[in-house]
């Protein structure tokens, strides 16, 4: 929340979500803090019509992934993080920041930490994972915010969110 | 011509008389939204209760004060709650109207008169597709925003995802979509520091009065087409996780030799939160006219536009065709200050709608508690920063360094500020007009342009969903 020197509370236009910050999307493609954990969509790296569904759950840190297709990831094993997990990581740090990711997660990490600090600080346990096509799922809800047609119609509400975010 | 600063001083150093006290009402009243109506206390119910008092002469009176009684005895409906969100959009409303009528009177702005309302549809249904959105609305508001899990949060998401379907409800659609984004993220809301209770009492009321039966126009809502020279000014950007909206603020010179008007048209789309900065400006590739102006600075020839009586252009990249160069401070110099300007529709009544395009030119730079602003020697107007969109050059230390800003005039928290929307800075010691739309066509910064390139997240995942999504 930004809140330097101004009431947020009888304010209308402040930002309570920051924005997420560019990344490649190239190897994960979707990345998101929902439903109670760090879930997201990981390219594979040899064949281009196949995705990995990779998920940490907040807490417990018990840990998710495989195929859209439910077939385990053979790297994934026990308290083991695989490649895919180690990527989601990685890029859920760019686009949210270290400290989102750790609060969500609930890892206590210094200031200082990258995301292979905070794979280290992960504790995972062992839960049942979350299906693959929850998570899925929503990755194709989100690519169908690009399938929307665009409109002209005026969106007065829209002055409530102003775009932001100048950092250069 | 640029505002005078003493008027500007004059508007900055007094609110309008009633305003305090309106705003007062309405602190009470989001109050109450923050506790939640379902569980009442002695202070929440005298604020509704003060709310119906004010409301007890105007049209709206016995509506608010059935339903204040009504929430007062426990039982909370939709009809409660829309009476309500009413109620306090009347209040905001007039807020809305004796600002923007002292704005009006500081840069010597005319405006044309409010028409008389139209009556809503007396046979049109309710739309049962809202019926979703709204008892989620309700059901926030007997929880309160203190009282917001994960499950609320979502509660409504796929109401929503129905809503965006519809182009014709995309306005209430966003709308949600943005405030629902919010609570999720927050979720849970019970300790959370810092809550935006006027924010999102405003995004429910507005939510809340926009799903009512008769609200939205028709598509056969009355709008005139119009022929003539559009002359941008600038453009303001909008954007949450999952829309974009760019609203171009322009002078329009009808070719009927009728009186200039000053007018805002806007394009806009859906998008992905991923999707930020310069890459925007892609998901509005529909519309290269517009685009182009803005990028190149020039007019704009429109043949038999739609015009609605409150200003908006309603644009059509088929009805345009590219002008002459244009330079907006030489615009906002000759033809804003003699355009008039429209009334502003009812039910977009409301401080945060405010955004009145100004040249303002003489200050020096100035920091106050708040932030960055310009010193015009009679009066110290904070500068909204945090408001340049990262998709433009514009940056705050070129505002810091400018003499000359095209700027939109906003009031929010109880003071005024203005907006950049362009500047003139010396760019390697030549002066140089820098504005937010500078780049619709792609970044000219080279550096800006080789990230962008390199990030391409449009070009993935369309890449992806063409592989993905079954069809």
């Amino acid at each position: 929340m930004e809140s330097e020197g101004v009431d947020v509370g009888g304010t209308s236009v402040v930002g309570v979500v920051p924005p997420a910050r560019p990344r490649k999307l190239a190897k994960v493609p979707f990345v998101e803090l929902a439903d109670g954990r760090l879930q997201g969509v990981v390219s594979s790296g040899s064949d281009i019509a196949r995705v990995y569904v990779s998920s940490i759950t907040a807490g417990s840190h018990a840990l998710s992934c495989g195929t859209n297709n439910n077939r385990p990831c053979g790297g994934q094993q026990g308290t083991f993080l695989c490649k895919h997990l180690r990527a989601l990581v990685a890029e859920a740090v760019t686009q949210f920041g270290l400290r989102r990711v750790a609060d969500y997660l609930r890892v206590s990490v210094d200031g200082e930490a990258d995301a292979d600090a905070l794979v280290a600080a992960l504790t995972p346990g062992v839960e049942p994972s979350p299906p693959a096509g929850v998570v899925f799922s929503r990755f194709l809800r989100y690519l169908t915010y690009l399938e929307l047609p665009g409109t002209t119609a005026p969106l007065p509400e829209m002055h409530w969110f102003p775009a932001r975010g100048v950092s250069r | 011509m640029s505002v005078p600063p003493a008027a500007l001083a004059e508007l900055t150093a007094t609110d309008p008389s009633g305003v305090a006290e309106a705003l007062d009402l309405i602190t009470g009243v989001d109050g109450a939204l923050e506790h939640g109506l379902g569980r009442p206390d002695p202070a929440h119910a005298r604020a509704l209760a003060d709310l119906a008092g004010a409301m007890s002469a105007t049209p709206l009176g016995a509506v608010v004060g059935e339903a204040v009684e009504t929430i007062a005895s426990g039982s909370i409906a939709d009809t409660q709650t829309a009476a309500l969100a009413g109620g306090r959009g009347a209040l905001v409303g007039a807020v809305h109207d004796a600002l923007l009528a002292a704005l009006d009177g500081a840069t010597g702005r005319a405006r044309d008169e409010a028409p008389a309302p139209q009556e809503p549809a007396a046979d049109g249904a309710a739309d049962e597709r809202f019926g979703g959105v709204r008892s989620w609305l309700t059901e926030l508001a007997i929880n309160g925003w203190r009282g917001v899990d994960g499950e609320l949060a979502s509660g409504a998401d796929q109401a929503i995802e129905t809503l965006l379907a519809d182009p014709a409800l995309r306005r209430p659609a966003v709308l949600l979509d943005g405030l629902a984004a919010e609570l999720r993220a927050c979720a849970p809301t019970a300790t959370m520091e810092g809550l935006p209770t006027r924010r999102w009492a405003d995004l429910w009321a507005r939510a809340l009065v926009l799903t009512q039966r008769g609200a939205l126009p028709g598509p056969g809502a009355t709008a005139e087409p119009v022929t003539g020279r559009l002359l941008p000014l600038g453009v303001d950007v909008h954007e949450h996780a999952t829309a974009v909206q760019a609203q171009v603020h322009a002078v329009l010179e009808p070719a009927d030799g009728g009186p200039a008007r000053l007018v805002r048209t806007a394009v806009s789309a859906a998008k992905v939160d991923v999707i930020v900065g310069p890459a925007v400006w892609g998901l509005l590739a529909d519309h290269p006219v517009l685009l182009g102006a803005l990028a190149e600075q020039c007019s704009l020839e429109v043949a038999d536009m739609p015009l609605t009586a409150g200003g908006d252009l309603l644009w059509d990249d088929a009805l345009a065709g590219k002008g002459e160069p244009a330079d907006p401070f030489v615009t906002a110099r000759v033809a804003l200050p003699a355009a008039v300007a429209p009334a502003v529709p009812p039910l977009e009544r409301h401080p945060t709608r405010i955004a009145e395009p100004v040249l303002l030119e003489g200050y020096k730079k100035a920091e106050t508690p708040r932030g960055p602003a310009f010193d015009l020697g009679d009066t110290v107007l904070p500068v909204a920063t945090d408001r340049l969109p990262a998709c433009g050059p514009l940056t705050d230390k070129l505002v810091a360094s400018s003499s000359a800003c095209i700027g939109l005039m906003r009031w929010d928290a109880g003071g005024w500020s203005v907006q950049p929307l362009a500047v003139q800075a010396k760019v390697k010691r030549v002066l140089t007009g820098v504005h937010t739309g500078d780049w619709a066509l792609g970044p000219t910064d080279p550096k800006v342009a080789k990230a962008e390139a390199r990030y391409d997240a449009l070009g993935v995942l369309r890449e992806r969903a063409g592989r993905l999504l079954r069809r």
